[in-house]
């Protein structure tokens, strides 16, 4: 503790800290950036490994050949789909025990907050069906899952096939020592989240469901299953779940290991993975995966059925089947072999997935990040914050004794409680006011929920002509009027860094996105100086403008840039996709924006319009 | 001062009756860092019930509470809400008529010192004046009110005697010892902080997670060296603030819920109640900005990785309990700062406030 209690060595380290602070921040956030564009090159990334012990040691011989069932069964699906309009419960319940597993049905309904106009839903109610396998000489205490999510835009008639086709080849099988539930929802994730809330005993999101009559034990995997043709080029592999959360990367392995072993093309994000990682070409293409991956992460959405069974602790994938203009194409046995192997070797597993790495980063497919190593990107951008809010306390204390007390004068706090406010009004206000903002303006209800959230955004950037007007009547002390604004933003320096730094621990992605765009501006934030442009960077740093503008970024990654009014129409439909999430699926970018990073940043706005 | 005071009890209370009525009230009472071992109601009510069933209540390592709770709530147990709330009001009234007392004291004492000569010429600035001594009782008896309040009374049961099975209460009899030798009337008002500590007392502040039972209780050798630390400050401490022993029994109160095993926020919460009264030592306090980040941030991380850990499966217990050693380091430095700020005090009350060295530039004082 020298460092602490002796006065030399105190005052050396003040003057450095004062002297030195803004090339220490600079040089610290040029560091955070650096690290991590170095994530994609080849030390700090390495190749995937198989970690369990009880998945890498025994090879399986596969031996399923039921790609014309597969596609009868398919054939039949569709046509009884068209004829019903829903998923054909009757046919299903038939066919699945024809095929020898226990059948049961749950059936579900919610109504939304507001309509959904991406999915055109509003009241939506359905019914899941799943056949449970049960192992035969075991007792029925762990089970894996293989679902196929139907909705209304996708029908997926080809994977409910081969799902049938699978069950009936695995129902002859002796091997099996967990039980293998064979799900098939409607509404893909509305009836997944359904199932699996009923299935845990919980009620998380609100959803009306009928109790399951049958269980199958803990579930340790699941793999989620989309095609929508009957041959596929390559399969294509989802990590990303809800609120950022991934699935043991072992899974990942495992599917890399099967489809290496059938031959099959496996990509991620729908590119094929590059081989060389010496040159500059891989680590360039990495860099474009990384990228996607971190914004996906971010965004918090599940991006297929498997984000939801996360939450439960259940590894999960979801693949999809590719049909491109390549050449050589696989047939559903190829992937019915895939996915036998895969459910072969997740059998042999004693325990749950747990060695290998939960936390990762994927510049490519056979390639991964460990949190050990990309962690400190977020350190250094966060380390910025501290230095400043450092700084900005020992300039207080030469000013005058620092804040008489630790509830400061009633000056710096004023902001505070209005700040918390609008946030809670941004939570609140929109779903709560859609019919009252339906009646008196020609909107329909997601229109006027998108708009009532702007709206609000926007009238909190005139919270600091308000909240001034009181403190115009204290006495400001004369030998520091800087010291109003340099407390409030000492509070909201350290306000927003302990904000990124518990977002950045449970989601990284998140929390280096908005660290990067937010911390220079909160830095920079100061009332002297040239207000309009710092101003202008604040907005253009704030979540919501974060939230645009990597938007933007994503489509250019993809290879599809978006025009300005395409981008505006894209982000109203993103906000109005983020309010539904929370309340469907309990996603948490929405609050945490709302409750947390936008009061902060109206903590920051107010600094900069202080009088 | 009494209108404040009902005020302040009137709407502790009326919190208390709002959150034990609230679904907040079962979410807080799962908590690992309110609810320990020691001191969690769930624990009480499943002695009683062994009770009942005839069962000694102590076989299976659940109840960990003395005999004299069980008898007590087994009487109680319908009125178990109010007990806890009236326990918790008594407290308040009890510090804030101890402290009242105490600031009495101490001005006393100080005009004696300065009648007596024994300051130096230019300390006036450190002399404590009734004016601000005023609100000292209300802010500690509102400070000890509203946190427990939120997190405590919900889950533990304010009893501190079993909180003291593993550290007794021979820490606190140094100070209650010499505080008696010195004041006789004062006696009445350390008894009151001792028993305020037992009676009242939040259980253990510290966030050492769950241990094996077998090192809980048990007189496991590795821990015996963690608990001895309770005992090894009391004596210097005795020696060094033989004059000061309502300070010494802050510290002291203080290094218990540090090193206390399954520490909870209440004991936290009861030592930190106490800093109003020596808010006179603010300017000599040197880290407490670094220390209060420390402390903000642990406590905001203590949620975040539980969560990681139990329910996202992702990290292990490794990252949980590094919080809890940097929570408990925070704490050490905060006490220890204290503990130097009143030193520094003291030397200038005595050695005059702008200290010059020989050649006559500003001395420096070290702590050797």
């Amino acid at each position: 503790m020298g460092l602490l209690s002796d006065p030399v060595r105190r005052r050396a380290l003040a003057r450095l800290v004062l002297r030195l602070n803004a090339p220490l921040c600079v040089l610290s956030y040029v560091a955070g950036i650096a690290w991590f564009l170095a994530l994609v090159f080849p030390p700090l990334t390495q190749r995937t490994y198989m970690s369990e012990n009880a998945m890498g040691s025994t090879m399986v011989e596969e031996q399923f050949a039921g790609g014309d069932r597969a596609r009868a069964f398919a054939r039949d699906f569709a046509a009884h789909r068209k004829k019903s309009g829903a998923l054909p419960v009757a046919w299903l319940e038939r066919t699945m025990r024809s095929v020898g597993l226990e059948v049961y049905t749950q059936s579900f309904s919610r109504k939304l907050p507001f309509p959904d106009e991406t999915h055109e839903r509003y009241m939506v109610s359905g019914t899941n069906v799943y056949g449970i396998l049960r192992a035969p000489r075991a007792a029925s205490t762990e089970s894996l899952v293989l679902t196929v999510p139907c909705g209304s835009d996708s029908t997926n008639s080809q994977a409910v096939g081969l799902l049938l086709a699978l069950a009936a080849h695995f129902r002859g099988q002796i091997y099996w020592a967990k039980d293998i539930v064979f799900l098939v929802t409607e509404h893909d994730l509305l009836g997944t989240e359904a199932w699996l809330e009923a299935y845990h005993d919980v009620n998380v999101t609100g959803m009306q469901s009928s109790p399951l009559q049958g269980r199958a034990g803990a579930i340790q995997a699941a793999v989620a299953l989309e095609l929508s043709s009957d041959v596929v080029t390559s399969l294509d592999v989802a990590v990303e779940g809800l609120n950022g959360q991934l699935p043991n990367l072992d899974l990942l392995n495992l599917f890399q290991t099967f489809c290496q072993k059938g031959g099959l093309l496996c990509t991620l994000q729908g590119k094929l993975q590059p081989e060389d990682w010496t040159s500059l070409d891989g680590p360039l293409q990495g860099l474009q995966t990384l990228l996607l991956m971190v914004l996906r992460q971010a965004s918090g959405r599940p991006h297929g059925s498997h984000g939801l069974f996360l939450r439960y602790r259940v590894e999960a994938l979801t693949l999809r089947g590719i049909n491109s203009f390549r050449q050589y194409k696989y047939d559903l046995v190829a992937v019915g072999k895939a996915l036998e192997g895969m459910f072969r070797k997740l059998n042999h597993l004693l325990e749950r997935l747990h060695q290998s790495f939960f936390l990762y980063l994927l510049p490519g497919l056979s390639r991964f990040v460990s949190i050990g190593l990309y962690m400190p990107a977020v350190g250094f951008l966060l380390l910025v914050l501290g230095l400043k809010a450092l700084e900005l306390w020992m300039q207080l204390h030469e000013a005058g004794m620092g804040l008489e007390e630790p509830g400061g004068a009633p000056g710096p706090s004023v902001p505070l409680p209005p700040s918390q406010a609008m946030g809670l009004a941004l939570y609140v206000l929109p779903v709560l006011g859609q019919h009252v903002a339906t009646q008196h303006f020609p909107v329909a209800e997601a229109e006027a929920v998108v708009l009532t959230l702007l709206a609000i955004y926007a009238a909190g950037l005139a919270l600091p002509h308000n909240t001034h007007r009181p403190l115009s009547y204290r006495v400001v002390s004369t030998q520091a009027p800087d010291r109003g604004w340099m407390a409030l933003k000492l509070v909201a320096l350290i306000y927003l860094a302990l904000q990124l730094g518990c977002i950045a621990l449970t989601n990284f992605s998140l929390g280096f996105l908005l660290a990067t765009t937010m911390v220079p501006t909160a830095a920079l934030a100061k009332p002297h100086g040239p207000r309009t442009l710092y101003a202008a960077l604040l907005v253009l740093t704030s979540p919501a403008a974060t939230l645009l503008g990597s938007l933007f970024l994503w489509r250019e990654l993809q290879e599809a840039p978006l025009s300005l009014a395409e981008g505006w129409q894209l982000f109203l439909a993103a906000l109005a996709q983020g309010v539904l999430e929370h309340h469907t699926y309990g996603a948490l970018l929405f609050p945490l924006l709302s409750l947390g990073l936008y009061p902060c940043w109206l903590l920051f706005w107010n600094v900069l319009f202080w009088k | 001062m009494a209108a404040p005071l009902v005020l302040v009890l009137v709407v502790a209370v009326t919190v208390r009756a709002a959150l034990f009525r609230s679904s907040l009230a079962e979410f807080i009472s799962e908590r690992v860092e309110v609810v320990s071992p020691l001191s969690s109601w769930k624990r009480v009510v499943e002695g009683l019930s062994l009770l009942d069933l005839g069962v000694s209540p102590y076989s299976g390592a659940v109840f960990h509470e003395t005999p004299l709770i069980i008898y007590l709530f087994h009487f109680l147990i319908d009125y178990a809400e109010l007990v806890f709330m009236i326990t918790d009001a008594l407290t308040a009234i009890a510090l804030y008529f101890a402290i009242q007392d105490f600031n009495k004291v101490v001005f006393k004492k100080q005009k004696l010192l300065l009648e007596l000569d024994q300051y130096a010429p230019d300390v006036a600035e450190l002399i404590r004046t009734p004016m601000e001594m005023r609100y000292i009782p209300l802010k500690v008896a509102l400070l000890q009110c509203f946190p427990q309040c939120y997190f405590s009374c919900l889950s533990d049961i304010p009893v501190s005697v079993p909180t003291h099975l593993v550290c007794p209460r021979t820490p606190l009899s140094p100070p209650a010892a010499v505080h008696t030798c010195e004041n006789e009337e004062q006696s009445l008002l350390d008894l009151f902080l001792g028993v305020c500590h037992d009676v009242c007392g939040k259980p253990s502040g510290n966030h050492l997670p769950l241990l094996l039972p077998s090192q809980l209780l048990g007189f496991h050798p590795r821990s015996l060296w963690l608990y001895i630390n309770v005992f090894f400050y009391t004596i210097p401490l005795a020696i060094k603030l033989k004059e000061h022993p309502i300070f010494f029994m802050f510290i002291q109160i203080a290094v218990i819920a540090i090193f206390k095993s399954y520490p909870t926020v209440g004991d936290v919460a009861l030592y930190m109640a106490f800093f109003p009264v020596w808010n006179h030592l603010y300017r000599f306090l040197r880290n407490i900005f670094v220390l209060t980040c420390i402390i903000i941030v642990c406590s905001l991380l203590f949620p975040v990785l539980w969560h990681l850990w139990i329910y996202a499966g992702s990290a292990n217990s490794n990252f949980f309990y590094a919080i809890t050693l940097t929570f408990n380091v925070g704490q050490i430095l905060l006490i220890s700062d204290y503990f130097y700020a009143f030193l520094r005090r003291e030397y200038y009350l005595t050695h005059g406030l702008y200290l010059t060295a020989k050649d006559g530039t500003e001395a420096m004082l070290v702590l050797k």
